[in-house]
C-alpha cells in the first residue's frame, strides 16, 4: 500500500477542516480527489506531505508514519502544491537543481535527472529563462518537474491544471497520465471531467468527509438510482389520468408514474423506473396492443455530474 | 554502527545546510541587494571616518568602529527581512519545509547566507585600515578586536532579523520588528539610569553594545565571546521554534 489514511481529523482552530477520514491508496493507483472548494483537499494533501501534522488519527507513506518518520515520508513524496508557488528571481536549471540538492542527490545522480525531467516536462526551450518570464502552462511544467525531480514514489498533486487554458490542461494531463503508469498519484480537482480523463478511481469529499470512493464506473452504478423514461403518446381518451396512468402503473419494474400534462389527445408522462432497468420495450409492446401512438420515448441515465453534484450540495442549502 | 549513522546524517545535515546557503547566497547577489549593501557601508563608513580622520589626527579605526553598529541597525534587518517572509508570501515556504531536510537546517541555512553577506560587506572596509597603516603606526590589537566584535554583532543582529522575518509574510514588517529588537540590544546598556540599581549589572550584561566596546578594545574576553553566542544561539532556536508554529 503507498498510501494509508486512518481517521485522520483536522481542526483550524475550532473548525473541523477534515473529519475522521480513512483511505488507502494501491500502489501505481492515480486517485482523483474531487470535491468543491472548501471540502478538505488540499488540508488532507497538506498532512499526507507533512506539512501540517493531524489534530488526530495518522498516515503512512510507503509504511512510514507522517508523525514519526516524517523525513523518511517527504523524502517518497514529490509535491506541487496548490497555486504551484515557485522562487520568479531563479532560472529553470537553477531552481531544478536545488530541488534536486535539498533531496539530497548526489552530483552524478543530479544532471541525469536535470536532463530526463527537463526532457519529459518539455521545458527544454525555457531552460535558461528566469522563472518569473515564463506562461502559467511552462510555470505548471516547472511545478512538476520540481516535484518529480527525485524520482518520488508518490505524487501528490493539489489542482494541477487550475488557471491553465484548455489546450495546457490537455498536455499538463497527459504527463500526469504517463507519469501515473510508473507511480502512484493522488491529484485534488474540483473539476468532474479531470478525474474522467485521468484517474483510475476517485475519492469524492464534501465538508471534510469521504462521500464515496470507488472507481467512476462503480460510482455510476452505485448512485445511479431509479431511472426515469420520458413518454409522449397519442391517445383518443377523455382522460389521461384515469384511462392511460393505471396501464402505466401495472407495468412490471414501473416504481412510480408522473402525469405531466396534455394537450387535446397527446399525453405526456414519466415513469420512474427501479435501477438498472430498461422498460423502454415493455412499454411499446404496451403501446401497440392499446393502439397509443408513442411520439416520444426516452431513456435518462444519472449522469456523473448528476451524482457528484448531488453528493455534494449540503442539506441545509438544498432543503 | 551507531556512529556511522551519525556521520551519514551529519554530512547529509551539512550538504542541506550548504544548499539553502548557496541558494540564498546567489540569490543576495542576483538581485541588487548585495551590491546596495556594500555601496552604502563603504560610503556611509568612507564619509564619516575621513571627514573625521584629519580633524582628530590619529592613526586609528576607533570611530569607524563605533559607526559601524550603528549602521548595523538598519542594514542587517534590511538584508534578513526577505529571507523567511518572501517565502511564507510567495508559498514557497510550504514546498521547503517538505523537502527532506529539518527546519533547523533551513534556519541554519539562511542564518549562515545573510551572516557571510555582511563579513563580505566588511571586507572592502579593510582599504581603510591599509591606508591608516601608511598614515602611521596603528595598534593592532583593537582592529583584530574591533573587526572580530562586528563578526560577533552581525550574527547576533542576523539572528533577530531572521526571528522577525519568520514572524510574518511582509518584509516590510519583518524590517521594522528587526530594527526595533536590534534597537532594544543595541540601547540597553545606554539607558542604565533608568533602570533600578539592583538590575543595572543585568541590564547592562544583557546589551550588545556593551560587549561589542569591550571586544573591540581588544581585550577578547571568554565571557562577551560566550554572551554574543548564546544570544545568538537562542536567537535563532526562537526562529525554528517560529517556523515550525505552522504545526501548532
Amino acid at each position: 500500500m503507498a498510501i494509508a489514511v486512518r481517521n485522520l481529523t483536522k481542526f483550524y482552530g475550532e473548525e473541523k477542516a477534515v473529519d475522521n477520514i480513512s483511505f488507502d491508496v494501491k500502489t501505481g493507483e492515480i486517485l482523483g480527489f474531487l470535491g468543491p472548494n472548501g471540502a478538505g483537499k488540499t488540508t488532507t494533501m497538506k498532512i499526507i506531505t507533512c506539512y501540517l501534522p493531524p489534530s488526530a488519527g495518522t498516515a503512512e507513506v510507503d509504511g512510514y508514519s507522517i508523525s514519526d518518520q516524517s523525513i523518511d515520508v517527504r523524502r517518497k513524496i514529490g509535491y506541487l502544491p496548490e497555486l504551484n508557488p515557485l522562487y520568479l528571481d531563479m532560472n529553470v536549471l537553477e531552481y531544478l537543481e536545488y530541488a534536486a540538492r535539498l533531496h539530497g542527490l548526489n552530483e552524478s545522480a543530479l544532471r541525469g535527472r536535470l536532463r530526463e525531467m527537463v526532457d519529459v516536462c518539455g521545458i527544454g526551450e525555457v531552460r535558461h529563462k528566469d522563472i518569473g518570464e515564463l506562461s502559467k502552462g511552462y510555470r505548471q511544467r516547472v511545478g512538476l518537474a520540481q516535484a518529480m525531480i527525485h524520482d518520488p514514489e508518490v505524487l501528490i498533486l493539489d489542482e494541477p491544471t487550475s488557471g491553465l487554458d484548455p489546450n495546457q490542461i490537455v498536455e499538463i494531463r497527459n504527463l500526469i497520465r504517463q507519469l501515473g503508469r510508473a507511480k502512484t498519484v493522488v491529484l485534488s480537482t474540483h473539476i468532474l471531467s479531470e478525474v474522467q480523463a485521468t484517474c483510475d478511481r476517485v475519492i469524492i469529499i464534501h465538508e471534510g468527509s469521504i462521500v464515496a470512493d470507488g472507481t467512476l464506473e462503480q460510482l455510476r452504478q452505485d448512485f445511479r438510482g431509479a431511472e426515469r423514461v420520458t413518454l409522449e403518446l397519442k391517445a383518443d381518451v377523455v382522460n389521461g389520468m384515469t384511462d392511460l396512468y393505471p396501464k402505466l402503473k401495472a407495468l412490471p419494474q414501473v416504481e412510480s408514474v408522473e402525469y405531466v400534462g396534455q394537450e387535446s389527445n397527446v399525453h405526456r408522462f414519466t415513469v420512474h423506473t427501479a435501477k438498472g432497468s430498461d422498460i423502454r420495450e415493455a412499454l411499446f409492446r404496451q403501446a401497440i396492443a392499446e393502439g397509443w401512438i408513442l411520439l416520444e420515448m426516452s431513456r435518462k441515465v444519472t449522469s456523473l455530474e448528476e451524482v457528484f453534484h448531488r453528493l455534494t450540495t449540503s442539506e441545509e442549502a438544498n432543503p | 554502527m551507531n556512529t556511522a549513522l551519525s556521520v551519514k546524517s551529519m554530512s547529509s545535515s551539512i550538504h542541506n545546510i550548504a544548499t539553502i546557503f548557496r541558494k540564498e547566497v546567489r540569490s543576495y547577489f542576483n538581485s541588487a541587494v548585495a551590491y546596495v549593501v556594500i555601496v552604502v557601508f563603504l560610503a556611509i563608513v568612507g564619509w564619516f571616518h575621513t571627514s573625521n580622520l584629519f580633524l582628530v589626527n590619529v592613526a586609528s579605526l576607533r570611530l569607524m568602529f563605533e559607526l559601524i553598529p550603528l549602521v548595523f541597525l538598519f542594514v542587517v534587518p534590511a538584508i534578513t527581512m526577505r529571507l523567511l517572509a518572501e517565502e511564507k508570501k510567495a508559498g514557497t515556504i510550504e514546498l521547503l519545509v517538505t523537502k527532506p531536510l529539518s527546519d533547523t537546517e533551513i534556519v541554519l541555512g539562511k542564518f549562515l547566507a545573510a551572516w557571510a553577506l555582511i563579513g563580505v560587506a566588511l571586507l572592502p572596509t579593510l582599504v581603510y585600515y591599509l591606508t591608516m597603516t601608511f598614515l602611521g603606526s596603528i595598534d593592532n590589537g583593537p582592529v583584530i578586536g574591533g573587526y572580530l566584535g562586528l563578526l560577533l554583532l552581525a550574527g547576533v543582529y542576523t539572528s533577530v532579523g531572521l526571528l522577525a522575518s519568520s514572524l510574518t509574510d511582509s518584509q516590510i514588517v519583518a524590517f521594522i520588528v528587526g530594527f526595533l529588537l536590534v534597537f532594544v540590544f543595541f540601547m540597553l546598556d545606554k539607558v542604565l539610569v533608568y533602570v533600578p540599581s539592583a538590575l543595572t549589572s543585568i541590564v547592562e550584561y544583557l546589551g550588545a553594545d556593551f560587549h561589542f566596546s569591550n571586544i573591540a578594545r581588544g581585550v577578547v574576553d571568554s565571557r562577551d565571546v560566550v554572551y554574543f553566542l548564546s544570544v545568538l544561539g537562542f536567537v535563532l532556536y526562537l526562529t525554528v521554534v517560529s517556523l515550525g508554529r505552522r504545526k501548532w
